[in-house]
């Protein structure tokens, strides 16, 4: 399926997608946008202050827990809440007062939000009904995009007589039809199991390279965003805490929270106690030393470093050489299938995960009881915050 | 085995017993003993005997279906009344009535704690020739001073319309409170403004409570009585009046049960042919979601 649809828009991807008129300009930005909620007599800032700018035909995340703001900071940018101050542009035009119906981007929906007395091809064409598109042409259209979403053949539905797959891409097909500046995509994914959502990740992604149309898409789900997005501004508390390509975020989390919402990582503080060139050295316990690059660290200083647990191995004994090396004994051995995960419990209690592939034959490095070095190379480990490694 | 399969194929039987039993004492039972009488012949003071007689059915239609006929435009002018009056407020308490939903619906409902006969009543004071109403208007010269709506149909049907309201504002209000706002804001997302949002999404999907609320308005309406002996004449009785006239002054029961029948039967009728004209898989449909 994948192959003949893909092999199809590379003959007319102008039929579908809207080439950039001006890909100079942001498809979308925010700038300073806050939003208040008065709920209760109480004043919630449910948005504190965001700015970011989303290039066309890309694919963007918004990543946060739930609560965090990512749902509120979306209406705004569809226009079904006025921010409390702040600017928000469209293709250069500010559109903070312009009304959704008047906005040319559109939105899919949590729960779908399909019209129940509206047949699959009626939900599809109402959009371009109500801009009153020629007859033929709306035809040409939806028949095009059902094909694109694999609904061919179910026009005469009713939503409800569909699987929930089915009706997001019936969603899905609703907005795109319309050639939308940016499509708005809220937890799309959220109410499905999780092999059909791994699916729709997938399709998802085709279909957006198919039709060349911006994505804003939020998630609370961190594989998912860091699957698809092109780029991923993680959200904590209604303010943005990092912006930037999903390798960015994995290998550099900007703050203690980006480093701990993605992925599993650890969190290991200490304070400089040797710079010899390049290589910044933090003492951690009385036989531990944690390598770390970059200058612009001062001898004394307090830093944070977070490693991932798939770059840290496991040793016997003390490793030679410009490596961290830390002691600690094995607390937990966890079989994962494809890797082995431990828990070490450091010298000073603090716990480090580390993650081993299977590689090789079935057992591995160590045991529950051991006694062991953990070793990594000066550039895995990230000192959160510090321009200097960014 | 055999017992069980036996005990199997009566069950569905037995489940139905209670609302079966229900349904026969309250409705099958009355209904054919309306039916017989409807077949009697004789009178009040030497007796009624069963003998096939459809004759009152004939005498019945002969004689009244000016009344038959005038209690079917009355019903409908009062059904179509509520609608007009009653959407827009179901709408605005639905859509607009926020956390006081229910306070307005209890305000709504108010008035019909009182007995239908006092309400009834107290319309005719209110409409009265030189009443609250029409005595300022005559006094400042905005009507002729032998205007009066006192015993015409329009204050049969305004009274009708009175009462039956609630049964149209309550069927329509629970539609559009079920109506998910997300649709509202998707409707606007994909480009409609505010009536197109209204025609396309809000009016399809508030059908089955202006169904619902038809059918317990027209129903009840034309076999109306009430309103039409306190605030109509002569001239405007309706088909009710005629049946309880003759179950209790001319005492002619099967007359009366043979008009009833004839009553029910327009009235299924009807129905049947609106439903059809409505649509009422659609309007089902959309209802059971
Ligand atoms: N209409 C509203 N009225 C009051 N508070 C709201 C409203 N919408 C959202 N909030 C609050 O704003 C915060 C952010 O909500 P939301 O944007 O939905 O978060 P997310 O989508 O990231 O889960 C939450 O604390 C929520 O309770
Ligand atoms: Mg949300």
């Amino acid at each position: 399926m994948t192959e003949i649809q893909v092999g199809r828009a590379a003959a007319g991807p102008a039929a579908v997608g809207r080439p950039p008129d001006r890909p100079e300009v942001p498809a979308i930005e925010l700038e300073g946008v806050v939003k208040d909620f008065v709920s209760r007599g109480e004043v919630v800032r449910a948005v504190k202050g965001v700015s970011f700018s989303i290039a066309e035909g890309e694919f963007f995340s918004l990543l946060g827990p739930s609560g965090c703001g990512k749902t509120t900071t979306m209406r705004m940018i569809a226009g079904f809440e006025e921010p409390t101050s702040g600017r928000i542009r469209l293709h250069g035009v500010d559109v903070t007062d312009v009304p959704p119906n008047r906005r040319d981007v559109n939105m899919v929906f949590q729960s779908y939000a399909l019209f129940p007395h509206m047949n699959v091809w009626e939900n599809v064409a109402f959009g371009l009904k109500r801009k009153k598109v020629p007859e033929p042409e709306i035809r040409r259209r939806v028949g095009e995009m059902l094909e694109i979403v694999g609904l061919t053949g179910r026009e005469k539905s009713r939503p409800r007589e569909l699987s929930g797959g089915q009706q997001q891409r019936v969603a899905l097909a609703r907005a795109l039809v319309n050639r939308p500046r940016a499509l708005l995509l809220d937890e799309p994914l959220g109410a499905l199991d999780l092999k059909l959502r791994q699916q729709m990740q997938l399709e998802l992604k085709r279909i957006q390279r198919e039709v060349g149309i911006t994505f804003v898409y939020v998630t609370h789900d961190q594989s998912e965003a860091l699957t698809m997005s092109d780029r991923i501004a993680v959200m904590n508390d209604g303010a943005v805490e990092q912006l930037a390509d999903p390798r960015e975020i994995y290998e550099r989390p900007a703050t203690a929270f980006v480093a701990s919402f993605i992925g599993t990582s650890n969190l290991l503080s200490g304070q400089i106690s040797a710079i010899s060139g390049d290589v910044a050295t933090v003492r951690l316990g009385d036989r531990g030393r944690v390598l770390l690059n970059g200058g612009g660290h001062r001898l004394g200083e307090s830093v944070q470093i977070t490693v991932r647990p798939e770059k840290i191995r496991i040793l016997p004994g003390e490793p030679e050489g410009d490596v961290s090396a830390v002691p600690g004994v094995v607390s937990e051995v966890v079989y994962l299938g494809t890797y082995n995960s431990y828990a070490v419990t450091l010298d000073g209690g603090a716990e480090v995960t580390v993650f081993e592939q299977n590689a090789h034959d079935s057992t591995g490095t160590a045991e529950r009881g051991d006694s062991v070095w953990l070793s990594w190379q000066p550039h895995h480990s990230y000192a959160i915050g510090s321009a200097s490694s960014r | 085995m055999k017992g069980s399969r036996l005990r199997a194929a009566l069950t569905p039987y037995v489940l139905i017993l209670p609302g079966g039993l229900w349904l026969a004492i309250f409705f099958v039972v009355p209904m054919i003993v309306m039916l017989s009488l409807s077949l009697h012949s004789g009178n009040i003071t030497d007796g009624f005997v069963f003998t096939w007689n459809w004759r009152s059915y004939l005498d019945g239609i002969a004689n009244y279906h000016d009344q038959m006929i005038r209690s079917i435009g009355y019903g409908l002018a009062a059904t179509i009344i509520t609608i007009v009056v009653g959407f827009p407020v179901a709408y605005w308490i639905a859509f607009h009535g926020g956390r006081r939903k229910n306070m307005y619906l209890l305000l709504l409902l108010m008035p019909f704690l009182v007995s239908f006969v006092l309400r009834t009543i107290s319309w005719q004071f209110f409409l009265a020739d030189d009443g609250i109403l029409l005595g300022p208007l005559k006094r400042i010269g905005l009507l002729p001073d032998d205007f009066h709506i006192l015993a015409t149909g329009t204050a049969v049907v305004l009274g009708l319309a009175y009462n039956f309201l609630p049964f149209m504002v309550l069927p329509i209000y629970v539609a559009l409170e079920r109506i998910d706002p997300r649709l509202l804001e998707a409707a606007a997302d994909l480009y409609a403004g505010r009536l197109q949002t209204f025609l396309r999404v809000v009016l399809p999907l508030s059908l089955p409570g202006v169904f619902a609320g038809v059918l317990m308005t027209f129903v009840p309406a034309c076999s109306d009585y009430v309103n039409a002996s306190i605030l109509g004449g002569a001239s405007n009785t309706m088909i009710g009046n005629v049946i309880q006239n003759q179950y209790l002054v001319a005492q002619d029961y099967p007359v009366a049960a043979a008009l009833s029948f004839t009553l029910m039967a327009v009235l299924l009728l009807g129905i049947f042919l609106y439903a059809r004209a409505l649509g009422s898989e659609e309007v089902l449909e959309v209802t059971v979601r």
